[in-house]
């Protein structure tokens, strides 16, 4: 009798857990779906990754919710996405078959030229977060594309809030500075994609 | 240009950056596969403790806690006995007898709940 018990309690807990998931897939899979294609900058790898970063969520949620203590969980999913992006290039990069070169020159079919059509300002500036080092650029889909807060984004990228916050006011003058150098030099190229060809940028210059 | 910029930058980044919505098909095959592995974890959970038990070489897991528990039980039952005793000595036959049932009653709690817990 009391094994039984414990069954029906088991398989409500599981059903109720998987009920949560459900609504915190219905809640993210747009910022997920958002961080991983301006992270790749390809419909097909980000539509993998978004796939990838909630099989992972899954398999692990029980924990998550158990350590959150109540706290938001989409650093938690982002985090994910970004170790899995991180994964995708290294493996990328390691296999002899394909050239970093082809398969990381990411051109973005991507709507960004319908999206900035006519619109000279957006491609530069899309462009410019293609060239910033690659914390940098994360820090800044998160905030833009994701509406995420200065915690949030410290908490999908592991550091503190203070050094969270200087990353990010950086990382928007760096891209000014990018943007206002295209801007003289009349330099409108239309995208190719956001993430340079070693996914890294073009590295921290102050 | 970069006047405009200055002026409002951070709108043009959020205007740039703008979310994307995930193709339709994307989240329908997702869901579809969260689905199924639910099914699936939950059907092979019943299957996997089942068909476990037909397996001889998963039996050495129960059966070695058994015994652990039986000794553990055991040891227990003795312990108590012994210190009734001690307590008891003074008692003669009527204070041994009630001893011993206390010792049998004891012996029956610990195998219920050892054969409960399993």
């Amino acid at each position: 009798m009391d094994e039984q018990v414990k069954e029906q309690e088991r398989k409500k807990s599981k059903s109720q857990l998987d009920a949560e998931f459900s609504d915190l897939y219905r809640a993210h899979l747009r910022d997920v779906y958002s961080y991983a294609y301006y992270r790749i900058g390809n419909h097909h790898d980000a539509e993998d990754l978004t796939e990838q970063t909630f099989l992972q969520a899954y398999r692990h949620f029980e924990r998550a919710q158990l350590q959150s203590h109540g706290r938001p969980l989409r650093p938690w999913l982002i985090r994910i996405a970004h170790n899995l992006a991180a994964n995708l290039y290294r493996d990328r990069a390691r296999k002899p078959a394909t050239p970093i070169d082809e398969s990381t020159t990411l051109i973005a079919p991507y709507t960004t030229e319908q999206l900035v059509e006519g619109r000279e300002e957006l491609t530069r500036v899309l462009g410019g977060v293609g060239r910033l080092p690659e914390d940098r650029r994360e820090a800044l889909i998160m905030r833009f594309a994701l509406g995420m807060d200065n915690r949030e984004i410290a908490r999908a990228l592991g550091r503190s809030d203070g050094a969270t916050k200087v990353l990010i006011h950086r990382a928007i003058k760096q891209l000014e500075g990018f943007v206002n150098d295209a801007g003289e030099k009349g330099d409108s190229k239309p995208l190719k994609g956001l993430v340079s060809d070693s996914g890294k940028g073009e590295g921290h210059d102050e | 240009m970069s006047e405009a910029l200055g002026n409002n930058f951070e709108g043009l980044l959020r205007e740039a950056l703008a979310p994307v919505e995930p193709p339709e098909d994307l989240a329908l095959r997702l869901e579809g596969t969260l689905e199924s592995i639910t099914e699936m974890a939950a059907e092979e959970l019943q299957e996997w403790e089942l068909s476990a038990m037909r397996d001889p070489r998963n039996w050495v897991r129960p059966a070695t806690a058994l015994v652990a528990g039986g000794g553990a039980g055991v040891a227990l039952v003795l312990l108590r006995a012994r210190r009734r005793a001690h307590g008891s000595s003074s008692g003669g036959l009527s204070g041994a007898r009630k001893s011993a049932e206390r010792t049998v009653r004891d012996l029956g709690r610990e195998t219920r709940k050892l054969l409960g817990d399993r």
